[in-house]
């Protein structure tokens, strides 16, 4: 298998002080939809404008295609697709003229008709971008990366700030483009974003990637794909030891914060009445009580000790 | 579809955002002809104002007020000693005449109104008494448009103008794009950077023949100004001081991060211009040792050649040290720009 993008070892320090990137390694295969999940100050936008070749690294290798920036470089902005952060789009020129320019910047590719349709923008197509709501601005912009018919397709958090109806669109272009046999990175702090539309995930952390594999193989190294949180009515003064709960029946782990707790379970209804009898015999009573699947978030906060949002 | 030459579609865009923005089409074009249309009416061509002379009271004093009613711009009139005195020390008539054994004149020294009036006046009595001029005079008016005020003033706007356009009009929009990270979505396409420069400088060159045209028909339909020099000659003098300030907006953008620091910037560079580059008034007016300071810098240049060409006719060849001026602060711009030109 061919690679699409590779980089070791990648180093950025801005201005010798701040480390926002501090040796990082990537491999990712041509035709997968690659995620780096992350919070905020990660180092993910850093990251992908290096592997975009709009910033360079403090040191560290990058080859994208076989080819490399400094050497290639003509070759290779007509091979990708770059979505950035918050680009404000020319406010006074209309969707079908945004995409006419930027189609003619590239040698080859595609009818900027044919992209706005597959935006879903058929109906905006001579309305000012700045009349354009979120979702559908986010959109033209996605377009103005698919316009050049690139392989690899870069988006840095395509759908921060999305009401839920304009992520689901995004996600869905994101899907038709991996179909057509693209190469997609993204970045983003949604760990849904990341569990649906991603084959791998790599989850940075201060500059570094700390796991890296997909969505459902850094679950399961959870132990448990299911997750009981539970919170204690403390009026007593009662309360539980993580040893005593870790011995119940399925739980694989025991998680304490503040004044609840959040286990990881393998089988709920096992777990559930263990759980229920052990706090009659405690004779502690719970405020609250919930079950859900294990998420990425939680493979987070299992190695940083952090949830993403926190920062 | 085939693909559109990236020149063209970038020029093309550049214009529709342009033409798009009602606010700046008024700056560009409404703002100059509205200065041209106020500052034409405010100095406009008047009758000389009369001057005001007090004849103290005197019995020979009507036939004296009787001989200066002939001069037409005489105004003459008989008041006590008091009135007199109090007339002129509040400047209502610029000098007063008593009689005696001759003429007495009293007046203020400093005020040139009044030693104006005592120069008429004292000619007018003298005559009236007998005098004669060993030397035939023979007066002719001169007051054909070309050395109005009207007709300095368009030369200077039409080179104000181009300033602040290729100024405003590049370095604007270059740093509002840059802080709208445009500049570095463009990058990150295969698109090439001199497309993008040449097509700011297309843009900008047909604004400035607009420009141009527009203030030479106002200046010629409102105000009746002749315009002596050839139409190319005076779009060729435009070009270069266009090419000079566009230039010169892609330096002071090159770097800036900010409007207010660009915006910073171009007043600096623009201000100290308005002032002594002889826009509203010649530049000669200022002190000698200055001269070859103001007569370096690329407004005085522009202005002066603009007014040349258009109000005296003067060839193209004749302007080559102004245009060499414009070129080379154009160029050096231009070069450091380049290099310096931060795209994120």
């Amino acid at each position: 298998m061919t690679l699409a993008i590779r980089c070791k070892d990648l180093y950025k320090c801005y201005d010798n002080k701040v480390d926002a990137v501090r040796g990082l390694d990537l491999e990712i295969p041509t035709g997968e939809c690659f995620g780096l999940l992350g919070p905020n100050g990660a180092g993910k936008t850093t990251t992908i404008e290096i592997l975009e070749g709009l910033l360079d690294p403090t040191r560290g290798d990058v080859e994208i295609l076989g080819k490399r920036w400094g050497q290639h470089d003509t070759e290779l902005r007509e091979w990708l697709g770059i979505s950035l952060q918050e680009t404000k789009l020319p406010e006074k020129l209309t969707v079908r003229e945004v995409l006419t320019l930027f189609r003619s910047f590239y040698r080859k590719g595609r009818d900027p008709v044919e992209v706005i349709a597959q935006v879903e923008l058929t109906e905006k197509e001579k309305t000012w971008v700045n009349k354009l709501s979120g979702g559908q601005r986010q959109r033209l912009a996605v377009g103005c990366a698919l316009v050049g018919s690139p392989k690899i397709l870069f988006l840095d958090e395509p759908t921060t700030g999305l009401d839920p109806q304009s992520r689901r669109q995004l996600w869905s272009l994101v899907r038709q483009f991996k179909q057509q046999g693209g190469t997609i990175l993204l970045t983003t702090h949604y760990m849904d974003e990341a569990e649906r539309l991603c084959d791998r995930v790599a989850i940075v952390d201060h500059g570094k990637v700390i796991a890296i594999g997909s969505p459902v193989e850094m679950i399961a190294t959870l132990g448990g794909e299911h997750v009981v949180e539970f919170a204690l009515d403390r009026t007593n003064g009662k309360t539980l030891s993580s040893e005593c709960l870790a011995e119940l029946a399925s739980v694989m782990s025991v998680r304490s914060e503040s004044d609840s707790f959040s286990l990881h379970v393998q089988e709920p209804h096992l777990a559930i009445p263990a759980l229920i009898s052990y706090l009659r015999e405690t004779e502690v009573s719970l405020v609250r009580l919930t079950t859900r699947h294990a998420s990425l978030e939680d493979v987070f906060v299992k190695l940083t000790g952090r949830h993403l949002r926190d920062e | 579809m085939t693909r559109q030459n990236p020149l063209w579609e970038l020029t093309l865009c550049r214009f529709r955002e342009f033409a798009r923005e009602p606010e700046v089409i008024f700056w560009v074009f409404g703002f100059p002809v509205l200065l041209a249309v106020g500052l034409g009416i405010a100095f406009r061509d008047r009758p000389p104002e009369k001057i005001f002379v007090a004849v103290v009271s005197h019995p020979e004093a009507p036939s004296i007020v009787e001989r200066l009613k002939r001069v037409p711009a005489v105004n003459a009139e008989i008041q006590d000693p008091q009135q007199a005195a109090s007339s002129l020390r509040l400047g209502k008539v610029a000098l007063a005449v008593a009689l005696g054994s001759g003429y007495e004149y009293r007046y203020d020294p400093t005020r040139p109104d009044s030693l104006l009036a005592r120069s008429i006046v004292d000619s007018a009595l003298q005559n009236a008494a007998g005098r004669q001029d060993p030397v035939k005079t023979i007066e002719r008016a001169i007051t054909e448009p070309g050395a109005r005020y009207i007709d300095f003033l368009i030369p200077g706007l039409l080179g104000m103008n181009l300033m602040g356009g290729g100024m405003w009009g590049i370095g604007f929009v270059i740093v509002d794009m840059r802080i709208k990270k445009l500049l570095k979505r463009m990058i990150a396409t295969p698109m090439r950077k001199i497309d993008f420069m040449l097509a700011m400088i297309l843009s900008r060159l047909a604004f400035m023949v607009a420009e141009v045209v527009l203030l030479l028909l106002v200046g010629r339909f409102a105000f009746g100004m002749i315009i002596q020099g050839s139409v190319a000659s005076i779009v060729a003098v435009a070009f270069f001081g266009s090419m000079c300030f566009t230039g010169m907006g892609l330096l002071v953008s090159s770097r800036a991060q900010k409007i207010e620091t660009v915006s910073g910037l171009m007043n600096l560079v623009m201000l100290p211009m308005y002032v002594v580059s002889g826009v509203f008034f010649s530049a000669e007016r200022f002190p000698r040792v200055l001269q070859p300071y103001i007569q370096s810098l690329p407004l005085t240049a522009l202005n002066d050649a603009l007014r040349s060409v258009i109000l005296e006719g003067a060839h193209l060849a004749t302007q080559g040290p102004h245009l060499a001026i414009l070129a080379l602060w154009g160029s050096l711009s231009f070069l450091l720009a380049l290099r310096w030109f931060r795209w994120n």
